[in-house]
C-alpha cells in the first residue's frame, strides 16, 4: 500500500433510506440549489474583461516615431530571438521622399508575425535595438482561417496620432536597462 | 344572455391559450437561464435586458430554418404528429379552475373555461392521445431511429400513465369528487392534500416528469446521445412544435400538480386579512401562478440535479416499484377514510 | 344542431371503419380505427355519458390501439409483406361475415324499444349513477369480469413464457 487513498470494495446491501433514494434526492438538490446563489464564474465578455496583469503580453505592435515614421530598420533581430520562429521579414532600402514613412535607410518592407506560432514570450521586444517592437494588453482576436492569424504591417504598425499606449511596457527603469550596455544581461548577449 | 356567455367563454379561451403559449416561450428561456444560474454561469444575456427577447429570437430562428420533408415519408402523417403533440398540450389547460368565480353587476364569471364533472378524467384522455403525435411523427419519419425513439417514448408514456392513474384514484377516494374545481375549492386553508396524499404526490409527481418526457427520463429525446429521438428527422417549426409542446405540457402538469395536491387558487391565512370575494379571487389567480411557477422551476431543478435513467431502470421504477406502490396507496387511503370516517 | 353532430359522427364513424377494412397499409388501418374510437366517444358526448366518453377515449383509442400501433410499427408490416390469402379463406371469410351480418340484425331487431329508456334517464352515463348501478346492483358481474381479465393476463403470460416446466 504506497498511499492511504485505496478503498476495499464491499458489496453491502443499501439500507431501506438508501434503497427509497429519496434522502438523496433531497441532498442532490440542495447541493444544485447553493449553486443558484454562489457567484458566477464566467462574465460577461465583451461588456466586462477580466483583470489582467500589469505586465501582460498580448498582440504585438510595430511603433512609428513622433513624426509618424516606422522606426523598424528590418535589422532582425526579433526574429532571431524568437523561440518559435513567428516572425519573418524582407527588408528594402528608403526611396528619396520617403523620409517621413521610414525614419532610417532601411526598412522592412515586410513583416509578418505568425500569431498561431507566437508564444507572446517577449523576447521580440526585449532584443529590439530601436524600440520599434512592443507587446500590448490587446488580445489577439479569434479566426476561422489560418492565414488570417498571419499578421502582416497593416495590422501590426500603429497609426500616426492614434497611437497605442505602451507605457506599461516601456517603463524607465527598462529604458534604462535597455540603454546601459554595462550591464550583465547586455554583455552576455554581446559576447555570445 | 348566451351570447353574452359565448362571448365570454372565448375570450377566456384566447386568454389561456394565450397565457399557456407565453410562459412555455418564457419557460424556454427560464430553463437556460436556471440551467446556466445551477451550472455557475450566466445563462442568455444579449437579447434584450437580460436577455428577455431570446424566446422571440429563438422563435424567430426556429421559424427562418428550412424546412426538410424526408422524401419517402407519409407528408400528411409527417405534419399530423407535431400538431398532435401541440393540439394535445393546449387543449389540457381547458378544465383548470384559476380562481373561485369573479361577480361584476351581479353576474358570476367563473375563472375557469368549463367544469366537466369528468375533470381528471378528460385530463387523462387528452394526455394519452398524446402518445400519438410522438408515434405517428416518429413512425412517419420513416427512419429505424426515428421510430425506436417512437416506441421508446411511448412505452415510457404508458407505462407511466398507469400509475398516475392509480395514485389518482387514491386522491379521488378522498375527495369523492373528480371535478377538479371541486377538488381545489375542497382545499381551502390547511387542507391541501398533500398533507393527506403524501405517496400518492410522489408517485404523481414522478409520473408527471416521466409523461412531460423530461430529465431523469427524458430517454425519448436524450438531446444528444440516442440521436434526438422520435423528432430526428424533424426541422424548422414542426421541431418547434415538439419541443414547444414540452414545454405547455410542463406548464400544464404544474398547474394540475398545484390543483391537486398543493390547494390550487387556495392559500392559507389569506381570508383573514382579504374579504372582498372578488380581491380574494384574484388573489387566487396570483397564489395559483406563484405555484405553477414554483413547480416549473422544480423541473428545471430536477434536471440539473438527477441523471438519466437506462431504460430498464425506468421500466423497473414504473411496473415494479411505482404501481405496487399506488396499489398500496389506494389500500392505506381506503383504511383510513373507513378508520377516519372522513 | 346535436342532429347534425350526429349525422356527422356518424357519417365519420361509418367511413373511417370502412377505411380500416379498405386500406393496404396497417398502420394506417389503426390510425382509422383511432378515428372510429373518437367519433364514438363523441356519440357518448351526444348520449350525455361523458364518464363513458372519457373511459372510451383513455381505454381504447388511449392504451389498446397504442399498443396495437406499437406491434404493428414493431412487425413492420406493409404492402410487399402482405400475405396473399387463398381462395378458400375468402369464401370462410365471406360466409363469418354473413352470418355476423344475421346476429347482427337480429339484435338491432329490438332497437326501438331501447330508444325510450335512454331518453327517459338523461343523466345514466354521468359518472356518480354509473358508479351507483356497477357497484350496487351488478357488483358480481363488475367483479367477475374482472377476474376474467386477470385470468386473461395470466394466461397471457404463461404463453409468452419460453420455459414451461
Amino acid at each position: 500500500m504506497l498511499t492511504n487513498r485505496s478503498k476495499v470494495v464491499v458489496n453491502k446491501q443499501m439500507s431501506f433510506m438508501e434503497r427509497i433514494y429519496l434522502p438523496a434526492v433531497v441532498g442532490g438538490l440542495m447541493t444544485t440549489i447553493k449553486h443558484l446563489f454562489r457567484k458566477k464564474t464566467t462574465i460577461d465578455y465583451p461588456k466586462e474583461k477580466r483583470e489582467i496583469s500589469e505586465n501582460y503580453r498580448g498582440q504585438h505592435i510595430l511603433k512609428v516615431d513622433e513624426n509618424g515614421a516606422e522606426r523598424c530598420t528590418a535589422c532582425g533581430l526579433c526574429a532571431v530571438s524568437c523561440p518559435a520562429e513567428a516572425i519573418s521579414m524582407t527588408a528594402a532600402e528608403r526611396k528619396k521622399g520617403e523620409e517621413l514613412k521610414y525614419r532610417e535607410e532601411k526598412y522592412a518592407a515586410v513583416y509578418e508575425i505568425n500569431m498561431l506560432r507566437c508564444i507572446f514570450c517577449g523576447l521580440c521586444e526585449e532584443a529590439c535595438p530601436k524600440e520599434a517592437i512592443f507587446l500590448t494588453d490587446r488580445l489577439v482576436p479569434v479566426s476561422g482561417e489560418r492565414d488570417a492569424m498571419i499578421y502582416g504591417k497593416d495590422k501590426l504598425t500603429e497609426k500616426h496620432y492614434n497611437e497605442v499606449d505602451i507605457s506599461k511596457r516601456q517603463t524607465p527603469a527598462v529604458l534604462a536597462f535597455k540603454q546601459n550596455k554595462q550591464y550583465q544581461h547586455n554583455q552576455l548577449k554581446q559576447t555570445r | 344572455m348566451v351570447s353574452g356567455y359565448i362571448i365570454y367563454k372565448s375570450i377566456m379561451v384566447v386568454v389561456v391559450f394565450l397565457i399557456g403559449l407565453g410562459i412555455a416561450a418564457y419557460s424556454t428561456y427560464a430553463e437556460r437561464k436556471v440551467a446556466a444560474f445551477l451550472q455557475d454561469r450566466l445563462g442568455p444575456n444579449k437579447a434584450g435586458p437580460y436577455g428577455l427577447l431570446q424566446p422571440i429570437a429563438d422563435g424567430v430562428k426556429m421559424f427562418m430554418k428550412e424546412e426538410i420533408i424526408p422524401d419517402v415519408s407519409n407528408k400528411f402523417l409527417f405534419i399530423l404528429g407535431p400538431c398532435i403533440a401541440m393540439l394535445t398540450a393546449c387543449m389540457t389547460g381547458v378544465v383548470i379552475p384559476w380562481s373561485t368565480p369573479i361577480t361584476i353587476n351581479g353576474v358570476s364569471y367563473p375563472l375557469q373555461i368549463t367544469d366537466i364533472n369528468i375533470g381528471i378524467l378528460y385530463v387523462f384522455g387528452v394526455v394519452s392521445i398524446g402518445v400519438y403525435g410522438i408515434m405517428i411523427g416518429g413512425w412517419a419519419s420513416n427512419n429505424k431511429f426515428s421510430l425506436l425513439g417512437a416506441l421508446r417514448a411511448s412505452a415510457q408514456m404508458i407505462s407511466y400513465e398507469i400509475a398516475m392513474g392509480l395514485s389518482i384514484i387514491a386522491l379521488v377516494m378522498m375527495t369523492g369528487t373528480i371535478s377538479l374545481q371541486e377538488i381545489a375549492a375542497q382545499q381551502s386553508g390547511w387542507h391541501w392534500n398533500i398533507i393527506y396524499q403524501p405517496l400518492g404526490f410522489l408517485i404523481f409527481i414522478t409520473c408527471a416528469f416521466a409523461e412531460c418526457n423530461r430529465t431523469p427520463f427524458d430517454l425519448p429525446e436524450c438531446e444528444t446521445e440516442l440521436v434526438g429521438g422520435y423528432h430526428t428527422e424533424y426541422s424548422s417549426m414542426k421541431l418547434g412544435f415538439y419541443l414547444f409542446a414540452e414545454y405547455v405540457n410542463m406548464f400544464i402538469s404544474s398547474a394540475i400538480i398545484s390543483t391537486l395536491y398543493f390547494g390550487g387558487y387556495n392559500m392559507p391565512l389569506i381570508g383573514r386579512f382579504v374579504t372582498d370575494p372578488n380581491m380574494l379571487s384574484i388573489l387566487g389567480v396570483v397564489f395559483l401562478f406563484a405555484k405553477i411557477f414554483f413547480f416549473i422551476f422544480f423541473f428545471m431543478w430536477i434536471r440539473w440535479t438527477i441523471p438519466r435513467f437506462r431504460y430498464d431502470q425506468l421500466m423497473h421504477l414504473g411496473w415494479r416499484i411505482f404501481i405496487p406502490l399506488s396499489i398500496l396507496n389506494i389500500l392505506l387511503t381506503g383504511a383510513g377514510i373507513l378508520f377516519f370516517n372522513r | 344542431m346535436t342532429l347534425y353532430i350526429f349525422y356527422f359522427l356518424s357519417f365519420l364513424a361509418v367511413l373511417s371503419a370502412f377505411m380500416v377494412v379498405y386500406s393496404k397499409n396497417p398502420v394506417h388501418s389503426v390510425l382509422y380505427l383511432i378515428i372510429t374510437f373518437f367519433s364514438i366517444a363523441g356519440h357518448y358526448i351526444l348520449l350525455n355519458a361523458q364518464f363513458l366518453a372519457a373511459v372510451h377515449v383513455i381505454v381504447y383509442a388511449g392504451a389498446i390501439m397504442v399498443l396495437f400501433l406499437y406491434v404493428i410499427m414493431m412487425l413492420n408490416l406493409n404492402k410487399d409483406t402482405e400475405a396473399q390469402k387463398s381462395n378458400y379463406l375468402k369464401l370462410a371469410a365471406t360466409v363469418a361475415g354473413g352470418i355476423f351480418m344475421i346476429v347482427f340484425i337480429g339484435s338491432l331487431k329490438g332497437v326501438e324499444k331501447i330508444e325510450n329508456l335512454s331518453a327517459a334517464n338523461q343523466s345514466a352515463g354521468l359518472i356518480k349513477n354509473l358508479g351507483q348501478v356497477l357497484y350496487k346492483d351488478y357488483m358480481l358481474p363488475f367483479e367477475m369480469a374482472s377476474i376474467l381479465f386477470l385470468s386473461a393476463m395470466v394466461g397471457a403470460v404463461m404463453l409468452g413464457k419460453n420455459e414451461l416446466k
